[in-house]
Parts: structure tokens; sequence; C-alpha cells
């Protein structure tokens, strides 16, 4: 195939991918909507959610191919500009989501309707960036590449799942006797920790290693106050809070909740308002 | 149970209490500091800095004359090192300090000392089970204890025919955590101690001309309080050529695809020792501890100017700085020699020109120079070099300078390509003579990023185990006639499998299955 063709089929995947994960959004959502006030779960509830899984596989797999076909047609790694950080972020949270249902079972798979649905609007948004399948601008040319942005997208992929369990959270805490679909808030808290130290740490790599280390090699100095810089470096102090929030007295609990999804907030404003508003060294928008 | 045996844990609550509200008080003091710490760091990403790029602070500046004198005053041009950011993040080192020194002595301590005595009443842990049961063999079931609690610190006690078994696991935990924040502290000092020694300069290179490394050839130069810019490394560069590749097709047209300068170095006086180099974006030149780095580029038209009276009063390469991406560049030129009266252009550069309308001025289609273009404005008079006062390079200043009109009052424009003259009214002429690129070289030491580094690597290495391990304490009792198990999380992550844990060591130390429970 030529690289034309590549390009061709991956921006048609893509767009059918996001097409199956509104599918699986709308089972899920359908899930939802069945299983409401009942105090067992109705059977066309679990079909719902069956249904959903499945789809989300389903898309899963088309994204993935998507992807790999545009690192195909530009013949690098496919996360070089917005519109291919957005889609290969979805493909990496979409697998964390999967990877922590086999886990975890019941008390993740709640998620899938804000899993899907967040995918689905991601998977939109990128769109609205899209690029044609083309080589990079010179400063990307580095092997730091895809070992930074792949690190970030992977913390990323597990913020989110993160700061939806928090924002579960702070419902159920709220209304414990409500939302019979959520796990108990106590559980919340800790599916919230578990996933965030798990990405805390990566991200610790993305934005203080690997991110130095390339910004020594691309201009001359590890750390430069650069708008990007900035935004990492306040996403990680966030985040330490979150991680001292949850064993400070007083702080527990809801705050600590709040401190997660204001860390999960930064992040995004990173990725979207430093590139499109802001600017800088690291806009790498287009 | 004695009078004694109660008093213990009374003690260590009292301590245990004591502990908390040391923990307590200084944890919510860093809470707030880091999140402070987090808060002061936004002005910065918002407002130009000038150590990013003071030419938007300048731009800035007039755009919001208002303003700025007041964002001046609370230092927000310079937010990384004012004062209320220094306050925060010295003040969150001090509290992390006083944190750590306590703790690494708590951590030393504990680490010596045995674990802790099982608690009187085994009921008041968050997990417990007592099972009554008969216990043939004492020894074999605390041994049974010992196997399932694997690697934690295990001590024993026997007192009147009751053994008490007390385990403590996970104290890795603390241990990482304490790296973590002691790597906190290294990565600060070795940020600091690297600014102090470390330098930056930067400075424009035309294709054919030399750059050598002492302070007076620089644009900007920066360096820490430490560093002395007399012992500037000695070496010489000479710059052969700049090579600018950009997509020609395709709908990435336009777009940057690889910059390049190429030519030779050499150290100290021995110019027969050169070495040629290669710079490219993400592969510096390292010359020993410096390195040099390709960090822009852009064009400059050569021009020839001719006075009045005849003479060449100017013939250099001028750098224009690009605009936009198309690299419409803006530049001056500046002749203070020209007789009667000085001369100076003001306009901008072209690589692509292209014509859109009649009355219209040209634009640029493509970065690269197929089709360059220079539109100058002329102006004539004193261009004001003579007053001491420091003047930028890519700006005219027009106080004592009169622009020269065409006959119907318009401003005078003058549009050149390669080889072109134009004269100037009331006598001399300018020559757009060729084009040249320039590279806009950045010479940087960052000396002891190592410290740095290596403090960050060992920081995630402690942060793994701190956020993996789990301290726990498990206290087994063992009679001939009862079996008590009792386990505390030092950490409590919300819900958890403490439960879990009593239940498969309870399991594994009772004698048989199915005799037990009451
Ligand atoms: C530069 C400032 C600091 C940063 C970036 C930071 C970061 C962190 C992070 C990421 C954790 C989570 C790791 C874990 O839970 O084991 C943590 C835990 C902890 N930090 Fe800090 N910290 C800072 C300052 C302080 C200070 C000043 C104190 C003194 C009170 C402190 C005391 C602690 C304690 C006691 C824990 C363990 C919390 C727990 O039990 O889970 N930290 N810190």
């Amino acid at each position: 195939m030529t690289s034309e063709a590549y390009a061709q089929a991956s921006t048609y995947l893509i767009a059918a991918a996001t097409v199956v994960l509104a599918i699986a959004f709308v089972a899920h959502v359908a899930e939802w909507a069945l299983a409401r006030g009942a105090d067992e779960e109705p059977t066309s509830a679990s079909v719902a959610a069956g249904i959903g899984r499945s789809v989300t596989v389903l898309a899963l797999l088309i994204l993935l191919a998507g992807v790999v076909t545009r690192g195909l047609a530009a013949g690098r790694v496919p996360w070089g500009n917005m519109y291919e950080f957005g889609c290969a972020a979805v493909v990496l949270m979409l697998v964390a989501y999967l990877v922590l249902m086999r886990r975890w079972g019941r008390a993740i798979d709640w998620t899938g309707a804000a899993v899907t649905g967040i995918g689905t609007v991601v998977l939109g948004a990128s769109m609205l960036v899209y690029v044609p399948a083309g080589p990079l601008v010179p400063a990307l040319h580095s092997y730091w590449l895809v070992i930074h942005v792949f690190a970030a997208m992977l913390a990323g992929a597990a913020f989110v799942i993160g700061a939806i369990a928090s924002a579960a959270y702070l419902l159920k805490s709220r209304n414990p006797a409500g939302f019979s679909r959520l796990p108990s808030a106590t559980r919340l808290d800790e599916i919230a920790f578990k996933v965030n130290a798990f990405a805390f740490p990566i991200w610790t790599f993305a934005a203080l290693i690997s991110g130095p280390i390339w910004a020594q090699y691309a201009w001359g100095r590890y750390w430069g106050w650069d708008p990007k810089e900035v935004w990492a470096f306040i996403t990680w102090v966030v985040y330490a809070g979150y991680l001292h929030a949850r064993a400070t007295a007083g702080w527990k609990g809801r705050a600590a909740a709040i401190l997660c999804l204001v860390g999960f907030a930064t992040f995004v404003f990173n990725f979207i308002g430093v590139n499109l508003f802001v600017g800088g060294l690291h806009s790498y928008a287009k | 149970m004695s009078g004694a045996a109660t008093d213990a844990p009374e003690l260590s609550r009292r301590e245990f209490a004591r502990w908390m509200w040391r923990q307590v008080t200084s944890m919510r003091t860093a809470l707030l500091l880091l999140l402070l710490l987090a808060l002061v760091a936004i002005p910065g990403s918002v407002l130009p800095q000038a150590s990013v790029d003071a030419r938007a602070v300048e731009a800035y500046r007039l755009a919001h004359p208002e303003l700025a004198p007041w964002l001046d005053r609370l230092g927000l041009f310079h937010t990384y090192t004012s004062v209320w950011f220094s306050a925060v993040y010295l003040l969150l080192m001090v509290s992390l300090v006083g944190c750590i020194v306590p703790r690494t002595i708590a951590y030393a301590k504990a680490y010596a000392a045995r674990p802790p005595n099982a608690p009187a009443n085994f009921s008041r842990m968050p997990a417990s089970s007592v099972h009554q049961v008969d216990v043939p063999d004492v020894d074999a079931a605390v041994q049974r204890a010992r196997n399932v609690l694997g690697r934690a610190r295990i001590d024993v006690r026997e007192r009147d025919g009751v053994t008490e078994l007390s385990a403590e696991s996970g104290q890795l935990r603390e241990f990482g955590n304490l790296v973590f924040h002691l790597a906190v502290v290294g990565v600060l000092v070795g940020v600091a101690v690297g600014s102090l020694y470390g330098y930056r300069g930067a400075v424009v290179v035309t294709e054919g001309d030399d750059f050598s490394n002492v302070l007076t050839q620089y644009d900007d130069f920066a360096s820490g309080a430490l560093f002395d810019r007399e012992a500037l490394p000695p070496f010489a560069i000479h710059l052969d050529a700049v090579d600018a590749r950009f997509q020609l097709t395709g709908p990435q047209r336009g777009a940057p695809r690889s910059f390049a300068a190429r030519g030779t170095w050499s150290v100290g006086t021995s110019a027969d020792q050169e070495k040629s180099f290669d710079i490219r974006v993400n592969h510096p030149l390292k010359i020993g501890r410096t390195s040099v780095f390709l960090i822009g580029q852009g064009y400059a038209p050569v021009f020839k100017v001719t006075d009045a009276e005849g003479e060449v009063v100017f013939e250099d390469a001028v750098p224009f700085l690009p605009a936009d991406a198309t690299y419409t560049s803006s530049g001056v030129v500046k002749v203070p020699d020209a007789q009667p009266e000085g001369l100076g252009f003001q306009g901008f550069f072209l690589p692509t020109a292209i014509t859109v309308g009649d009355d219209k001025a040209p634009i640029s289609a493509f970065p690269a120079a197929a089709n360059p273009l220079v539109g100058l404005f002329v102006f004539r008079g004193d261009l004001g070099l003579d007053t001491g006062r420091p003047q930028s390079v890519f700006m005219l200043d027009k106080t004592r300078l009169t622009q020269l009109e065409n006959k119907d009052g318009t401003p005078l424009r003058v549009s050149l390509s390669p080889g072109q003259v134009a004269d100037l009214p009331g006598g001399g002429s300018i020559q757009f003579v060729e084009v040249r690129q320039f590279a806009r070289l950045q010479v940087s030491s960052s000396p002891f990023a190592w410290l740095p580094l290596g403090a960050t690597i060992l920081g995630v290495g402690g942060l793994v185990l701190s956020l993996l391990i789990r301290p726990r304490r498990t206290w087994v009792r063992v009679s001939r006639t009862v079996i008590e198990v009792a386990a505390l999380d030092r950490i409590t992550r919300g819900g958890g499998d403490l439960d879990d844990h009593v239940r498969r060591v309870a399991e594994a130390v009772l004698p048989s299955p199915g005799q037990e429970e009451t």
C-alpha cells in the first residue's frame, strides 16, 4: 500500500471507530436507564452492558488499526501532533479500561459510560484539529518524542479513569443511598487512588525526566518555564497535593477527590488550552 | 491480664496521638504550600516572561502601557525568580526538610527496634479474629504464622504459656517515601547549583561569517552568579551554510522539514585543527562541556549602499527576523556614515514573493527563497547611534529621521530583487546584492545536570516503593486453647484487604480446618 492509501484508510478507520465508540456509549447509557430504580439489576440492563462492552472492544480494534495505519502513512510513530495524540490517547484509555475490567470487574465496569463518552468526545474533538499525515517539524525529530509523549499519554489515560472515579466518589459520598450502580464511596476513593498512584510516577517520568532530557537536546536547557512546562509542573504539583491530601486529616475524602479533578483539569488544559491558546515552543497543534 | 500489660498500649496510643498530631499539622502546611506553589506558577504561563522571550515582554509593554508598570512592580515578567514565587518554594523546602529530618531519624530508630508488642485487646484493632480451638502444638502454630507472614520482621515472645508474635512488614514504604522527599531537595539543589555555574548565550551568525566564544560576540548572554564570564571556553566557529528544507508538495506544503547549520570549528588559536560540524535541531555540537544548538534560522539579505558622494558606505548581510511561517521577515539597515546625512532603511524580506493585486503589497507564498524580494522604506537624518543609548539592531530610532516620500506625498518604498539597484532621491543608491541565510545559535553549558536528573530518577524509584508497598503490623497470639489474629495498616488507603489478610493468616495458623470459631 502507498502512504496515501494508508493515510486514507487511517482517516476512515478513525472516523468509523468514533461512530462505533459512540454506539458503545449509547449502550452504556441504556444500561443505566434500564437499571434505574431497580434493586436487582434487570437482565435488560446487563444485556445492554454486555453490548456496550463488546462494542467498546470493537471500537478499540478499529481505532488501533486507524492509529497503526496513520503511523505507516507518516512513516513514524503516530503521536506527533494534536490529532494523533488525541487518537492514540483514546487507544490507551480504552486499553487501560479493559485491563482494569479484567482485574477489578464489578468495581470498575460502571465507568463504561464515562469512558466511552469521553473517548467519543476526544476523538470527535481530535478531528477538529485534523492534519494530513506527514513528516514532523524538525524539533520533533527525536526518539525522545516516542518515549516522552507515550509516557504522557499513558499517564493521561490513567488520570482520566482516576478523575471518573473521583467524580463518582463525590456523587456517591453526597448521596450514599443513591447511584446503586456505583461501588461504595470507600471503594471509589480506593480506585481513584490506585489509578492515580500508577499514573503519578509515569507523569513524573514524562514531565520531569524525559521532557527535560529532550529539552536539553533540543533547546540547550532542561527546564525553561515554557507554558507547556509550567502546566506540566502544575499538574504534577496538584497530584502531589492530592496524594498528600489523602493522608491529611480534614482533606481526606471530598477535598482529595476535588484535588484529583483539579489535577485532571490542569492536565486537560495543558493539552488543549496551551496548544491552542497560549503557544510557546511546544505548540504542536499543527 | 496484668495491669502492666494494659499500660503499654495506653502509652503507645498517647505517643501515636502525638505523632499523629505532628503529622497532621505539618502535612497540612505542606499541602497548602504545594497548592499555593501550583497557583503562583500560573501567571508565568499566561504573561510573557523575560527569561523566555524578552521581545514578547517588550511587545506586551507597548500594548498595555497602563498595566505593564503594575505587572513589573509585582515581578510578573520574572515570575519564576520573583520574591513571592521564591518565598513559596523556599517555605516548602523548609517545611520539607523540617519534615524529613525527624522522619529519617524516627525511621532509623524504628528499623533497629523490635516490632511493637501486641496490643492487649485485639478486638480494638481494625481487623481481628478470635478462634477457640485446641492447639496441640503451640510452637508449630507459631511456625505456621511465620511462614505465612513471609518476609516481615518478626518478633516472638512467650509469657505464661501464651506466645505472642508481632510482625512488621513493608518498612520499605517509609524508606521509599523518604528517598522521594530527599530527592525533591536534591533536584532543587541541583537546579540551583547548575544555574549558578551555567551560562547561555545566543548569537546570529550569517553564512560565511565567524563566531568566537567571547562575551562581546553575543547578542544575548546570561550566566549564573558564580560563573566567571572571562573564563568562557575558547573556541571559534565558521558557518559555511544553513540548510533549511520545507515540504514542497501536498497539504503540508511549506511546513519545515529539516534545519541544519554546517561549518567548521576549532579550539583556541590552532586553526589547523579544524573539525567540521553539522548541527541540526536535537543534534547539538558538543565542544567539551559546552553545547552549540541551532535554535532558529532565517534570511540575511546582503545590501550595498552608496551615498550621495559616490562612496560605498555599507556592504554587509543584514539578518531579517522571520515573523511568520512563510518567513515574511522584517529588518532594518542602518548606514550612519552616509554623507551628507545618515541613511536608514526599514522593511520586509519575502523569500517567495507573489503579487495578490495591483495596489496591494506583495506577500510571501513559501518559506524557501524561490523569488526573494525586499521592500524598504527610506529614512534620512541622525540615526541616534552616537547617543550612547543602546539600540536594537532590528529597530530604527526615528526621532531625528525624516522619511523620504514620493512626489505625491506617499511614503517612498523601494522594491528590489537580488542584483537590482534603486537610486535614492537626493543622490545615492541601494543594491540588494544577494540572499544569504543566518543561523541563530545558542551556546550553553548546563553543569551539574546529572544532579537533578539522578535525583529525579532516584525519586521516582522511591515514589514507586512508597506508593506500592503497604506497611502493615500483624499480631498472632497463640495459647493451648485460643488463637487470636489482628492486623493494622499503618497507612490506610481506603477499603483494602485487611480483613482478607487476617482471614488468610488465621487459616494458615489454625491447626486444621473445621474446628474453629465461636
Ligand atoms: C516539595 C514538596 C513535596 C512534594 C512534591 C511531596 C510529594 C509527595 C508525594 C507525591 C507523596 C505520595 C507518596 C506516598 O503516598 O507515599 C507524598 C507523601 C507524603 N509526604 Fe510529601 N511532598 C512534599 C513535601 C512534604 C512535606 C513538607 C511533608 C511534611 C509534612 C511531607 C510529608 C509527606 C508524608 C508524611 C507522606 C506520606 C503520606 C501517606 O501517608 O500516604 N511531604 N509526598
